[in-house]
């Protein structure tokens, strides 16, 4: 059980926003956090690494700056242990490689731009994502 | 340098909102996802938000011809849909569903100190790899049988 919070919500989304409205202003890219992943691990083009490090740093981070200004930190609740981690994460790295994206460049930048591949793309992970949660909680009764 | 650094805030404001949404909390994606069960729609909120005021600001982003600090906009070009977008984005709803972690998420809980998010980070780069190698195994592949 997690408790509804709109408000919290709406303040997040302005700040994923005002994110991925400056990665474009400013570096011309979208802010795709799958994509900026592969280009670190499987670089395309030379010299456009560095920025990629630096944005995952600044996501890793992130946390320990609420703590550190006293906003409140969630421990993240995970749903299984390692293993059930390993299979979820490879699944996503396999997924969003072949996809082309996830939440952010899809769901957030990709639909922001009106591309149908990422429309496309977003109502087919939220199907599955949806599917997938009702058959693991509800008809494994695992969870 | 100028880009690195526009990366680095860009990644720690857009971590901020992660978890300050609560969306770096595998539980609460999970709930979002549970319409069947105890549905928590924040995350509907978060997506939401961020989607439409992130509409106007790249439009207005876009009436200038190049960004600040690069000499053009790095859009994706390719506009149909094709089995690999559907299958890739079916394939990582399912991997969404199973851990509650995206890839954004994830790395902003990374510095909480729990290998099982760990554990899914290394298993997701593993995967990218992964599925990048047999990518191309499968284009080459192609390519020839059409030779």
């Amino acid at each position: 059980m997690t408790e509804f919070t709109p408000v919290a919500g709406l303040v997040g989304g302005a700040l994923i926003c005002a994110a991925a409205v400056m990665l474009l202003a400013l570096n011309g890219r979208i802010a795709g956090i799958s994509g900026i992943v592969r280009g670190v691990i499987a670089p395309a083009e030379a010299g456009d690494v560095a920025w990629r490090i630096c944005l995952v740093v600044g996501l890793a981070v992130a946390p320990i700056v609420v703590g550190l200004a006293g906003g409140e930190v969630t421990v993240p609740d995970l749903p299984g242990g390692v293993l059930w981690m390993v299979v979820a994460g490879l699944v996503v790295g396999v997924g969003t490689t072949l996809g082309g994206g996830c939440t952010s460049g899809h769901g957030v930048c990709g639909m922001a731009r009106l591309s149908v591949r990422s429309i496309a793309a977003t109502m087919t992970f939220m199907a599955t994502g949806i599917v997938t949660v009702f058959v693991i909680r509800h008809l494994l009764g695992w969870g | 340098m100028w880009r690195a650094i526009s990366g680095l805030v860009a990644g720690l404001v857009f971590g901020l909102g992660l978890v300050i949404s609560g969306m770096s909390n595998p539980a609460k994606v999970l709930n979002f996802l549970d319409l069947a069960g105890a549905w928590d729609p924040s995350l509907a909120f978060v997506m939401g938000g961020a989607l439409v005021v992130t509409f106007v600001g790249y439009r207005l982003v876009q009436r200038s011809s190049a960004p600040l600090l690069d000499t053009t906009f790095h859009i994706p070009a390719k506009a149909a849909i094709d089995l690999r977008l559907l299958v890739g984005s079916g394939l990582f709803g399912i991997g969404w569903g199973i851990g509650g972690y995206c890839p954004g998420p994830a790395l902003a809980s990374s510095t909480l100190g729990d290998w099982s998010t760990w554990a899914f980070l290394v298993s997701m780069l593993v995967g990218m790899l992964l599925a990048r190698q047999l990518f191309s195994l499968f284009e080459s592949g192609a390519a020839k049988a059409t030779h």
